[in-house]
């Protein structure tokens, strides 16, 4: 348990020793949350109610996406790059037959680099969003206490999909459009281009139930204090579950890939 | 015209390399410091010479192999190679020269060996009769037959090695810098490669420059060495005088049949004993043959093995004689076992 | 001197698309993979206009546009960046190769930097992003009922074009920032993706200085706004007047001479400093 702490330590470390890349993406996630938040003042200029929320809370929703881009790397990146990297070149095989787990360990580092990012990248935007725009924030210290637990449970999820994305360069050896392909499909149904609440009709509940959800829309929705009570337990809930049933599947992908190297010699 | 007589290929006048290294001295305050990589290095190498460049790291071997290739511009001093100044003609030197990175393969990953070198073919416009030469040539010295139609990312690292060397010198460079080009290898390529080398720099006057870590490597294919330290050339001569001047020994570790008293032959000291195990240090540049035979003669031996002095440890010898600084705690290099 | 351009550029794109052959021959090495991404990427890039078209279910128009309108504007940038990215798309690369060492792989070769940087891992299924948006640029076309004169219809591929021109641009001059700041390359994102996005929706959804610096500082409006109000026949919400819109191959070209100058400082700053 003491290596992964470390290994989580080293991860927040590693990520910290880049100022000039945290500074870039502070300005580029400023000028994304500007861009975004001018279209849905347009929006809702039209539909003020639109998807149970006022505009305050849609512009909250922009610069909380912006602040949780890096944190849950929803556009992908992270250890990934790493992982897929090693896949491809063979190194993998060294990793394999060391004496820790491969997910865990891997697990470990993202979850220090996405507390650095959430520090690094997450405040800045928000304050810088809050001093243009008129934002709603919590007025209570334990909406504050949820919405970190809910954004532990969404960096979880955005590491399990990612791991199964990672993985997927054991058959593909290219992975890098699928990566890509993976990001935009999260960029849209996480929420972060238009919140889930405002897709209509079945594609809007089909939407709130994939695992993306977890990533962005339900810690946006708690910041917002739309889950109370029984609703933020079930909101949880939602998010753990598919933890839960992503990492599983990373597992096993994890065992069929080992059998591959181990029986074609990576 | 710069008047570049044959026998002067490469001319080194006062080179000097200086960076402007900042550095965060406390919270926004920021300390700007020079550092001379490379402080003012004159030298001379005649066409068709193999020449062993090394030193400790950080001495400043790759920021002078930067700035022959013309990819660093320096800071002072006058630079020629084949009469042409690197930084200014970057891409018209390019066509004469050769570039080896050890750590760093040049070839295509996903695609067979012989893509690469099509590619090179082209992008060097090498008539097609004379790629078809060297492109043989290279193929039977350097055994890459089988190799051609396999995909580069299932070559073991000695073979890309090779498949490196061979791209670096299919458009007939008339000087092949190679940076650590056996680090790493296994031994059987490591012969291959010091073979091919001898052979091109005999038969096709191919102008070397080496940096390696590997002792061996300057042995068979040096005759002359330059040592570089702290950005300056502290030796330029042949490998012997090295030896010399490094006062550098080889080891041979013998293992006894049992314990005894430290071996007594005329020429070599037992620096260690360890149990039936003794270490002999004996002058690097004298044949381990007539100690082996001598020890086998008066002793019951059981094993044994040379242990080829370290680069590092000459360079160390040279630069801190023993007895005269404490070299592990001065700036230069620090391992000084033997 | 002119000779010399001449020939350097000719070499430069030789080099360029023998690059750019073998990454495309080593993308078909593995072809399955190939088609799978290249019709993802075709799918996945058009979930940008899904959203757009989400919006326009719960609304009338956006901005004072109607959904062919907001398409047209989104057809014509996607094309144009498609264009950029599809040619230098590898740009954001220039920060890592400068920290691993491998420019200098690049640098003892006898060819143009800039095309080998240019054509590192070229992609060919970024052709997916083009066909998109040029499917929903004809779709837009067909729906809007536009008063089709000479100089409007000159227009649309010299928009495309120019619009192309200048994405490259501020492509190539991410890239030379890299030489300095060779970990700030999410900084052109801002600007190659972040303006993609800025030009699908309408110029009126934006704040004035949102306007201006797109016109004046950093001119992405000549991408597509600024031809495109000519065209749909709309007012210039700064007051300029519609024929700005053919000033676009001019700032593109303008674009490309600042962003070539900064590319042979950038390298320049990298040979003297190597870092």
């Amino acid at each position: 348990m003491r290596l992964y702490a470390a290994v989580t330590m080293s991860g927040f470390r590693r990520y910290a020793t880049y100022r000039v890349a945290t500074a870039a993406g502070i300005f580029t996630n400023t000028v994304f949350g500007c861009i975004v938040a001018y279209t849905y003042m347009a929006l809702w200029d039209q539909r003020p109610h639109l998807g149970g929320y006022d505009l305050s809370q849609a512009l909250t929703f922009v610069w909380i996406g912006q602040a949780l881009l890096a944190a849950v790397a929803l556009l992908g990146g992270g250890f990934q790059e790493e992982l897929q990297e090693r896949i491809r070149s063979g190194d993998i095989a060294v990793d394999l037959y060391r004496p820790v787990d491969l997910q865990l360990w891997w697990l470990a580092g993202d979850l220090g680099r996405a507390l650095f990012q959430l520090l690094g990248r997450g405040i800045a935007p928000m304050v810088l969003g809050s001093l243009v725009f008129e934002l709603t924030l919590p007025r209570s210290a334990l909406t504050w206490v949820w919405f970190l637990l809910s954004v532990a449970l969404a960096v979880c999820v955005g590491f399990a999909v990612r791991y199964l994305v990672a993985l997927s360069a054991f058959w593909l050896l290219d992975a890098s459009g699928i990566s890509m392909m993976s990001g935009l499909l999260c960029l849209f149904f996480s929420g972060m281009i238009l919140p889930l609440n405002v897709f209509p009709g079945e594609l809007g509940e089909v939407a709130r139930t994939l695992p993306w959800a977890a990533m962005l829309q339900v810690p946006a929705d708690v910041f917002l204090g739309e889950h109370r009570g029984l609703g933020l337990v079930r909101a949880f809930a939602f998010q753990a579950g598919w933890a839960a049933v992503l990492l599983a599947a990373g597992r096993v992908l994890q065992s069929v890939a080992t059998r591959k190297v181990v029986v074609q010699g990576g | 015209m710069d008047g570049c007589a044959d026998d002067d290929f490469i001319e080194l006048d006062g080179v000097e390399k200086v960076f402007q290294v900042r550095r965060r001295a406390g919270l926004l305050r920021r300390e700007r410091r020079e550092v001379r990589a490379v402080d003012g290095i004159s030298f001379r190498v005649p066409r068709g010479e193999m020449v062993g460049y090394i030193g400790p790291n950080g001495a400043g071997k790759s920021t002078t192999i930067k700035m022959l290739t013309g990819i660093l511009v320096p800071s002072g001093g006058r630079l020629r190679v084949a009469g042409i100044d690197p930084s200014r003609e970057r891409t018209r030197l390019a066509r004469r020269i050769g570039v080896v990175f050890g750590q760093r393969t040049t070839l295509w990953w996903d695609l067979p060996l012989r893509d690469s070198y099509a590619l090179v073919r082209r992008m060097y416009r090498i008539p097609d009769g004379r790629y078809r030469e060297n492109l043989d040539r290279c193929v039977e010295l350097l055994d890459l037959g089988a190799l051609l139609e396999v995909p580069v990312r299932q070559l073991s690292l000695g073979q890309r090695m090779r498949g490196d060397i061979a791209a670096a010198l299919l458009h007939d460079p008339e000087v092949l810098y190679l940076d650590e080009p056996t680090i790493g290898l296994d031994v059987v390529s490591k012969a291959k490669v010091r073979e091919f080398l001898r052979e091109v720099n005999a038969e096709q006057g191919t102008t070397v420059l080496l940096t390696t870590h590997d002792l061996t490597d300057i042995e068979q294919l040096c005759e002359r060495v330059m040592v570089i330290d702290h950005g300056r050339l502290v030796y330029d001569g042949g490998l012997a005088g090295l030896h010399a001047v490094g006062e550098s020994e080889r080891t041979l570790v013998v293992d006894l049949e049992r314990e005894l008293p430290p071996i007594e032959i005329p020429g070599c000291r037992t620096v260690r004993v360890e149990g039936p195990r003794q270490w002999l240090a004996f002058p690097a540049g004298s044949s381990a043959a007539p100690l082996v035979a001598a020890v086998a003669d008066g002793y019951p031996l059981v094993d044994l093995s040379v242990r080829e002095p370290d680069i590092e440890d000459v360079i160390a010898r040279m630069l801190y004689p023993a007895g005269k600084t404490d070299v592990a705690s001065g700036p230069g290099p620090t391992s000084l076992s033997v | 001197m002119a000779e010399s351009l001449r020939s350097r550029a000719y070499h430069g794109v030789r080099a360029y698309l023998l690059i750019v052959g073998m990454w495309v021959r080593s993308t078909m090495a593995y072809r399955t993979s190939f088609l799978i991404m290249t019709v993802g990427n075709f799918a996945a890039t058009g979930l940008d206009f899904v959203v757009i078209a989400l919006m326009f279910s719960h609304v009338g128009t956006l901005g004072g546009f109607t959904l062919p309108e907001v398409a047209f504007l989104y057809g014509t940038t996607s094309t144009a960046f498609g264009l950029a990215d599809l040619i230098l798309g590898s740009m954001d690369r220039v920060g890592r190769r400068v920290r691993d060492g491998t420019m200098d792989t690049l640098l003892v070769r006898p060819v143009p930097i800039l095309a080998q940087v240019a054509a590192d891992r070229f992609a060919l299924r970024r052709l997916g992003r083009i066909s998109q948006g040029l499917l929903l640029l004809v779709w837009s076309l067909v729906r809007l009922d536009i008063d089709w004169t000479v100089d409007r219809v000159l227009l649309v591929p010299v928009m495309l074009l120019s619009g192309g021109a200048i994405f490259g641009a501020v492509f190539v001059a991410g890239g030379a920032f890299q030489f300095w700041a060779n970990d700030a390359s999410e900084v052109q994102n801002s600007f190659t993706y972040g303006g993609n996005t800025l030009l699908q929706y309408p110029p009126t959804v934006f704040g004035r200085e949102v306007l201006r610096g797109v016109t004046f500082v950093i001119p992405l409006a000549f991408v597509n706004w600024l031809p495109a109000l000519h065209i749909l026949r709309r007012d210039n919400p700064l007051g300029l007047p519609g024929q700005v819109g053919f000033a676009a191959p001019l700032v593109a070209l303008g674009c490309c001479l600042l962003a070539g100058l900064l590319w042979r400082r950038g390298l320049r700053s990298y040979r003297s400093t190597g870092s």
